[in-house]
């Protein structure tokens, strides 16, 4: 237990001290949320949509969240160019337990990053459910955050060096995060989009957002539950396998 | 200690280890010596758990790292060639993180943190970020860190490479007190010749994979008829200067260097 948690205090430190990267970290998806936000807004309230912020901010949320969490897991990389990950991996403990801490630390920090931008988009307008909906929502935001954490994990065991990770973020993140139904609603688009938006775990995790945030309790909630629930735990154990199959 | 025997390692068609054997006893100070890319980082790993060899037979402290790592893990201590701290972490955080890691109980981890900070000459950095230290600095720091939870065996990969003579015979004497009182295992290597006539009593001498010498320093000088360990050296590897693959990692290190200057 000790070892998981000092990996874990290791990424939260490096999180609060690395000041320039928390403000860089959200100042993207506030950038989309007022490019969006404002832009769109007239347009989706005239085609009937209703408030577009309220649709919008459960989305950027777990945008914020995605991209810190895939990131924490891609930090192995750096952590494997500079050295570290071998102190970490001749020390007598298992490689499970490093992952676990490792990915634990990643998701928290993406968690405190997207209750950083509930709290931001206050300011532009978003109406806040009871405080047990938000709390249902942390959930929700802790699912994503440790499902891509591990995603993360995944990668970065895959990849050599970052010379790869272009590749990642324009043929895997950006598609995973379009066709979540963060900026616009998947109702009436052509099916190949619902279909494939199905396999998006993304998805699940936006409507979960969306369901516990903004539009109230439903039986389809605990559906995306289980599924985001059971991703996350198929992604711990390829991770961990991959992790423990690293060779420096 | 350590017992070498027909280690074998193979990425892809490259051997970079060939067929080696030797061995260092308890308490030893034992020099690994070669040119750049003559395999002395890979058997390093292959003894430090962290590659598998392709075949070949290796116990540390009894035990095989192939099967029993983490007995084996907990046996040594290791300052690795190329830094292994986190920038982001101060000094005291570092030896933490490697206390906790290796297991060692909050009191003693604390008291030797301390002694062994006190003792590298920076206890009164302890709370500031590795990122701001200098090479020497992180290196004293690297060798305090690999000693807190007092191994029987110490791997010290080029370890006093880019430090002033006044900290390598500093850190030198502090080893070799603890291989004299605690019958510590050295094991290490080092480009630098006479540090390795001085301090090792054992040394090896490996070139393309291959073991082209063992003895104690002056077996070997005896045996090439020289009067320096260099010489002989020279003498057993030739004087043509080796070319050393750059692979990915150490082409973002470049990156990175760049990056930051």
């Amino acid at each position: 237990m000790k070892v998981i948690y000092i990996l874990w205090l290791r990424q939260i430190k490096r999180y609060y001290r690395a000041k320039s990267r928390i403000i860089g970290s959200i100042a993207q998806p506030l950038l989309f949320l007022l490019a969006f936000g404002f832009g769109f807004g007239p347009i989706f309230q005239k085609g009937g949509g209703g408030n577009y912020i309220q649709f919008l901010v459960p989305g950027i949320i777990a945008m914020g969240i995605l991209f810190t969490a895939v990131f924490s897991g891609i930090e192995i990389i750096w952590d494997k160019q500079f050295g570290f990950l071998k102190e970490t991996l001749v020390a007598p403990v298992s490689r499970l337990k490093i992952m676990i801490g490792r990915t634990l630390g990643g998701g928290t920090v993406a968690v405190i990053q997207g209750v950083i931008i509930l709290a931001v988009s206050l300011f532009v307008g978003f109406h806040l459910p009871g405080p047990h909906m938000i709390i249902l929502s942390l959930i929700f935001m802790a699912l994503i955050a440790f499902l891509f954490a591990a995603l993360g994990t995944v990668i970065a065991s895959l990849l050599e060096d970052m010379q790869g990770f272009q590749l990642i973020m324009n043929f895997l993140l950006m598609p995973l995060f379009f066709l979540s139904g963060a900026l616009f609603p998947l109702q009436g688009l052509p099916r190949v989009f619902t279909i494939i938006a199905s396999m998006d775990p993304l998805f699940y995790g936006i409507e979960g957002l969306r369901g516990t945030l903004v539009s109230g309790l439903h039986l389809g909630l605990f559906h995306d539950f289980l599924i985001l629930s059971a991703i996350t735990a198929i992604l711990f154990v390829i991770g961990s396998y991959l992790f423990s199959k690293i060779e420096i | 200690m350590i017992k070498v025997e027909n280690l074998t390692k193979k990425f892809g068609d490259f051997i970079a280890v060939d067929n080696v054997s030797f061995s260092v006893n308890k308490g030893e100070i034992f020099a690994f010596l070669g040119p750049n890319g003559a395999g002395k980082t890979t058997t390093i790993k292959m003894l430090t758990t962290l590659l598998r060899p392709t075949s070949g037979v290796i116990y540390v402290s009894g035990k095989d790292p192939a099967k029993d790592q983490n007995e084996v893990r907990r046996s040594f201590g290791i300052v690795f060639q190329d830094p292994s701290l986190d920038d982001e972490l101060t000094a005291y955080e570092n030896m933490e993180f490697h206390g906790v890691l290796y297991g060692v109980p909050k009191e003693i981890r604390k008291a030797r943190i301390e002694q062994l900070l006190k003792f590298v000459e920076l206890w009164d950095r302890k709370d500031k970020l590795v990122k701001n230290f200098s090479g020497g600095m992180k290196r004293r720091l690297e060798v305090a860190r690999g000693l807190i939870h007092h191994p029987k065996i110490l791997f010290l990969d080029e370890p006093t490479l880019g430090l002033d003579p006044q900290t390598r015979s500093h850190i030198w004497s502090y080893i070799r007190k603890l291989s004299n009182e605690e019958k510590m295992t050295v094991f290490f290597t080092t480009h630098y010749m006479e540090e390795a006539e001085k301090i090792a009593q054992k040394v090896a001498v490996i070139d393309n994979g291959k073991i082209a010498a063992k003895g104690t320093p002056s077996e070997l000088k005896e045996q090439t008829k020289t009067a320096s360990l260099e010489d002989s050296f020279l003498a057993l590897t030739g004087k043509k200067i080796r070319e050393e693959g750059a692979n990915p990692i150490d082409e973002m290190r470049i990156r990175r260097k760049m990056f930051r200057h």
